[in-house]
């Protein structure tokens, strides 16, 4: 394995780059926060199922963040970008990076984070980026799995007992803030969407809203209007508190054994 | 366990499901394993990640555990015992006469 001595900052990489490295710092760091519920979730069988979801996501950002490193062309390979790169050069939208929390909070995360994959990974199949095309030719029907077995458990919380009612409305409340930042398009984005390269996520929203309206209904809780927003900026490298502590876990391996294998 | 502890315990419980998964297709549903879980659907999903997680198949059904009546060990010897001796039962005790076609 190569690594350069002073990799360029992911903001400073080529749009293409910076574009694939996004959706796979999106999926590495959801998986990353699905894997704290290993062994530690509800039932047995309800482990296995948040880690088959932490697995795909962690196939997804394998094969993007490989994507990544050949069209950089720098030397870096998969394990170079998840590795060894400090918080700043991350681009994840911050909402993947939020602490799971109570169960409830894991759900409403995971509702509207795959309900976004789904919008995006059902047109990014289109891409003149054949690679970015297969990946989410296979990664859909994933996503779609995942959106399903989230939406299942915020009806089954939401309407059902007062207490797991008021738990999921209040995860659903924790990550609402975080949305808005999935649908916001840059120049960047839009550029390369012109390029058919990658999907406009602003062209997404009005989709995705119709699904988490329906789920959020048939649960019996609401999208409570008017609640604060996050100033974003995830893509852009900036991100919140809890971040940091997750890179830290996830890299110290690596970085105290570097190459380490199984 | 104490009557009322006992009651509170099942109530807490999510009940046991077993779970049938037909490998491929022209095959029957075999029988792979238990799970709990609160409803069919529930239950349907779960047997899909715990059991299905390696290609393993193609149909799953899920059954109630409590709607299936099971012969009991106790029973083994009238269940299958009687039909140790009878050879007859089997096609291959039968000698096929000459010029018989297609058997």
């Amino acid at each position: 394995m190569t690594v350069p001595t002073s990799p360029a900052s992911t903001v400073e990489l080529a749009p293409p780059v910076q574009y694939v490295l996004r959706l796979g710092d999106d999926a590495l760091v959801l998986a990353q926060r699905l894997g704290e519920w290993s062994a530690k979730a509800p039932e047995l069988e309800e482990d296995v199922a948040l880690t088959n979801i932490a697995l795909d996501l962690l196939g997804q950002a394998r094969a993007l963040l490989s994507h990544a490193g050949r069209l950089e062309d720098a030397g870096r390979d998969e394990d170079a970008l998840a590795f060894l790169r400090d918080e700043r050069d991350w681009v994840n939208v911050q909402l993947v990076e939020q602490p799971g929390g109570d169960f409830a909070d894991t759900i409403a995360r995971q509702l509207f984070f795959s309900a976004y994959q789904y919008e995006l990974y059902g047109r990014l199949v289109d891409s003149v980026d054949e690679t970015l095309a297969a990946v989410a030719a296979k990664a859909v029907k994933e996503v779609t799995y995942h959106r399903d077995h989230a939406a299942q458990w915020v009806v089954r919380l939401g309407d059902g007992t007062e207490v797991s009612h008021a738990r999921m409305q209040a995860g659903l409340e924790r990550m609402w803030p975080y949305v808005g930042e999935l649908f916001v398009s840059d120049e960047l984005e839009r550029g390369l969407a012109g390029q058919r390269i990658a999907v406009d996520s602003a062209k997404l929203r009005a989709p995705w809203r119709q699904f988490v309206d329906d789920v959020v209904a048939e649960a019996t809780l609401s999208i409570t209007e008017g609640l604060w927003t996050a100033p974003g900026g995830g893509r852009r490298g900036i991100h919140t508190e809890s971040f940091g502590y997750l890179l830290a876990e996830m890299q110290h391996l690596h970085r105290s054994y570097p190459g380490a294998r199984w | 366990m104490t009557e009322p502890a006992a009651k509170e315990q099942a109530r807490r419980e999510w009940p046991l499901w077993e779970v049938f998964v037909r490998s491929k297709r022209g095959l029957s549903h075999g029988h792979v394993g238990s799970l709990h879980a609160a409803d069919p659907e529930m239950a349907l999903r779960m047997a899909r990640d715990v059991y299905t997680r390696r290609q393993e198949g193609v149909s799953i059904w899920v059954v109630p555990a409590a709607s299936i009546t099971a012969s009991s060990p106790d029973e083994k010897d009238p269940f299958f015992e009687p039909a140790g001796d009878k050879v007859y039962r089997h096609p291959t005790f039968y000698d096929l006469p000459e010029g018989v076609e297609h058997l």
